[in-house]
């Protein structure tokens, strides 16, 4: 089963493209980090899945070919929206108590116990609590819906590191003990890297790398070598270069069984290095199936 | 952590029935209880206002009817007192301003603060659904404000009664015509009409400005220009007016133009022009004393001319108020249909 699901999708602001050809098939039970720098469509794609917005072109389901927005896509889906708007007039149990109303299901006990055991007093108003509260509150009232999809944009923007790490820990519980799918936004990939074992690179309105993270690293490496012989890699899909002094990082596309080219040695790529490399290089694409700019000519950056 | 685990997820199927409406209710009442509160402070100010206030005016009026030997000084003093009374709540223009402040305080607000405050994408993406989220809304807040400026309505149709009563005239108490500019609209049905369509004009105006304030502004402004041109404008071409060369029509008639006419042809518009009575009706012809209206158009017939006069009988109050009602009806589900249809269709 998919739990996102895009072909050329796109969406257009006026006259600029948040997001364009977009082609992503998320399937459930994952952990999905969706990463990018501002501006890079995120929201735009999130919004999309969640049925707020409608796409300029393309199509996009979810849950496995539902339309977003249908009863059932709603059912399904929780949503957390960035800075997690809540009527911060209501108190958290004004708040239970409204979600409760507009759901199918609610888990009025478990979200109980849960504000109960993060300390947050019924009787608070949203507008009363912290940001790491509010986060937290918004989470408890998503998961109450015991969703098969739990959408998260951008959660731990306004929150402190302990916050964020209580948070985090809270959306892992739920992905694993009741297999609720995660699709997690973050312009900083260090939050997720532990966390995420898929993972969605964007940039520029475009998906740059879509895939599971084990398969990810298991098919790059990082090749050093003399910086003169940098053309000899040119045999294999290179992501990116960075030249020093005399030596040369290539980022290629390769798996530990490849052969390396003589006096070039090869190392295991971390997440965040292979991301940042990606980011830094906006042809450079991996994706599921053939994908564009594979083949890219590789710019160089010195340093 | 809490334990979130069930036993069983539910059974996810196409055919899973949707939240029930009546769900909303308690939703409309918790977001808007502010609103809804300060609704009825208003009215309950106002009618209590106009419980006082209406209780001396009947009071008033039905000392003056009982007064006997009328022409007596005491009775003199007792229709005045009875006629001075008009004056309060400004021949009703104060109540205006009833309508105008439920559209823009309750109806703006419904959709501009969850735009304005991004609660939208809380509300939105719940199982409940975003159009019938909308109409749910729209429609249980309609009706609170309808049935409350119908309850107001009638206290104040009881309220000015007494100025409306057939044979005031002839015993020298106001009468008032039930057209009258500012009282037309606050009895009958269409009180409730223009509340209705406030209301309306407020829920539309908050969704396409999304911003709480200006979409107040613009609901006030928009709801004023509608009052405005409806009274000038509208409703008098509402039914196709009676014509008379009568020249005692009731004070409660509605006149709404006069011409003369000589020979079957047209003479002038209006009132009688100035320099017509010094040639046929000077001051020795129509006999001393200040000449009235009837004076002169007796001595211009004598003179081969007629006066006609084209007007809405008060009768007709009622034919009236349905027609103004079931327009501002139409007009009020138009833009709640239009609000729930952007609603629907909207990518943010």
């Amino acid at each position: 089963m998919n739990v996102v699901e895009a072909s050329g999708l796109g969406k257009r602001y006026g006259g600029t493209w948040a997001l364009r050809e977009c082609s992503l098939a998320i399937p459930a039970g994952h952990v999905v980090a969706l990463v990018g720098p501002n501006g890079a469509g995120k929201s735009t794609l999130l919004n999309l899945a969640v049925g707020l917005a409608a796409p300029s072109a393309g199509a996009v389901t979810v849950l496995d070919g539902r339309p977003p927005g249908s009863p059932d896509a709603l059912d399904g889906i929780a949503f957390v929206a960035q800075d997690t708007p809540l009527y911060k007039n209501l108190s958290a149990a004004d708040m239970l108590h409204l979600t409760r109303n507009l759901n199918r299901r609610f888990d009025q006990a478990s979200a109980e116990a849960r504000l109960g055991e993060l300390g947050i007093p019924l009787k608070q108003k949203a507008g009363k609590m912290s940001g790491g509260q509010q986060a937290q509150l918004a989470l408890t009232l998503a998961l109450a819906r015991r969703p098969r999809l739990l959408v998260l944009d951008e959660p731990m923007a306004m929150l402190d590191p302990l916050a964020r790490h209580d948070f985090m820990a809270a959306v892992l519980t739920a992905a694993a003990e009741d297999g609720v799918s995660v699709l997690l936004s973050s312009h900083v990939l260090a939050e997720l890297e532990r966390v995420a074992d898929y993972l969605v690179l964007m940039s520029r309105g475009r998906v740059q790398v879509a895939g599971e993270v084990d398969d990810l690293l298991a098919s790059h490496r990082i090749l050093t070598g003399p910086a003169a012989e940098a053309s000899k890699c040119a045999d294999r899909p290179v992501v990116y270069v960075r030249r020093a002094e005399v030596q040369a990082h290539l980022l290629v596309r390769a798996t530990a069984d490849d052969p390396i080219p003589p006096g070039w040695e090869a190392h295991p790529v971390g997440l965040e290095e292979l991301a940042l490399a990606y980011l830094r290089e906006p042809g450079a694409a991996a994706l599921p199936g053939p994908a564009r700019g594979r083949d890219a000519e590789p710019s160089e950056v010195t340093k | 952590m809490t334990a979130l685990a069930v036993p069983a997820r539910p059974v996810q199927d196409a055919s899973l029935r949707p939240v029930p409406w009546r769900r909303m209710a308690w939703v409309t009442w918790r977001q808007h209880r502010f609103a809804l509160t300060g609704v009825a402070t208003l009215l309950g100010v106002l009618a209590v206002c106009l419980w006082i206030v209406g209780l001396q005016l009947h009071h008033a009026y039905a000392a003056a009817l009982a007064c006997h030997r009328s022409g007596s000084i005491a009775c003199e003093g007792l229709i005045g007192n009875f006629n001075g009374m008009n004056k309060v709540l400004s021949n009703g223009s104060v109540l205006q301003a009833v309508p105008a402040l439920i559209g823009a305080f309750v109806g703006a607000p419904v959709l501009a603060r969850e735009l304005e405050t991004g609660t939208f994408r809380f509300a939105w993406t719940q199982g409940f659904g975003r159009w019938r989220w909308t109409l749910a809304k729209l429609v249980a807040l309609a009706v609170v404000v309808v049935a409350a400026a119908g309850a107001l309505s009638v206290l104040i149709s009881w309220y000015y009664q007494p100025y409306f009563a057939a044979g005031n005239e002839t015993l020298s108490l106001s009468e008032v015509s039930p057209f009258a500019a500012g009282l037309f609209d606050l009895r009958g049905v269409a009180l409730a009409a223009w509340t209705l369509a406030a209301f309306a004009i407020g829920a539309l105006a908050g969704t396409l400005i999304r911003r709480v304030v200006p979409a107040i502004i613009v609901t006030l402004a928009v709801y004023a220009g509608l009052a405005l041109a409806a009274g000038i404008f509208l409703r008098k071409h509402y039914l196709t007016p009676l014509v008379t060369s009568k020249l005692n029509l009731p004070e409660t008639a509605w006149i709404t133009s006069q011409w003369g006419t000589k020979g079957g042809k047209f003479a002038f518009a209006g009132r009688a022009p100035i320099n017509l009575l010094e040639q046929f009706c000077p001051p020795s012809a129509v006999g001393p004393g200040k000449p009235s209206e009837a004076t002169f158009a007796r001595c211009l017939g004598h003179h081969g001319y007629t006066l006609w006069t084209s007007y809405q009988p008060a009768s007709r109050f009622w034919p009236f108020q349905w027609i103004e009602g079931g327009w501002l009806l139409a007009l009020s589900l138009l833009l709640i249909a239009t609000t729930v249809l952007l609603v629907h269709r909207r990518g943010t």
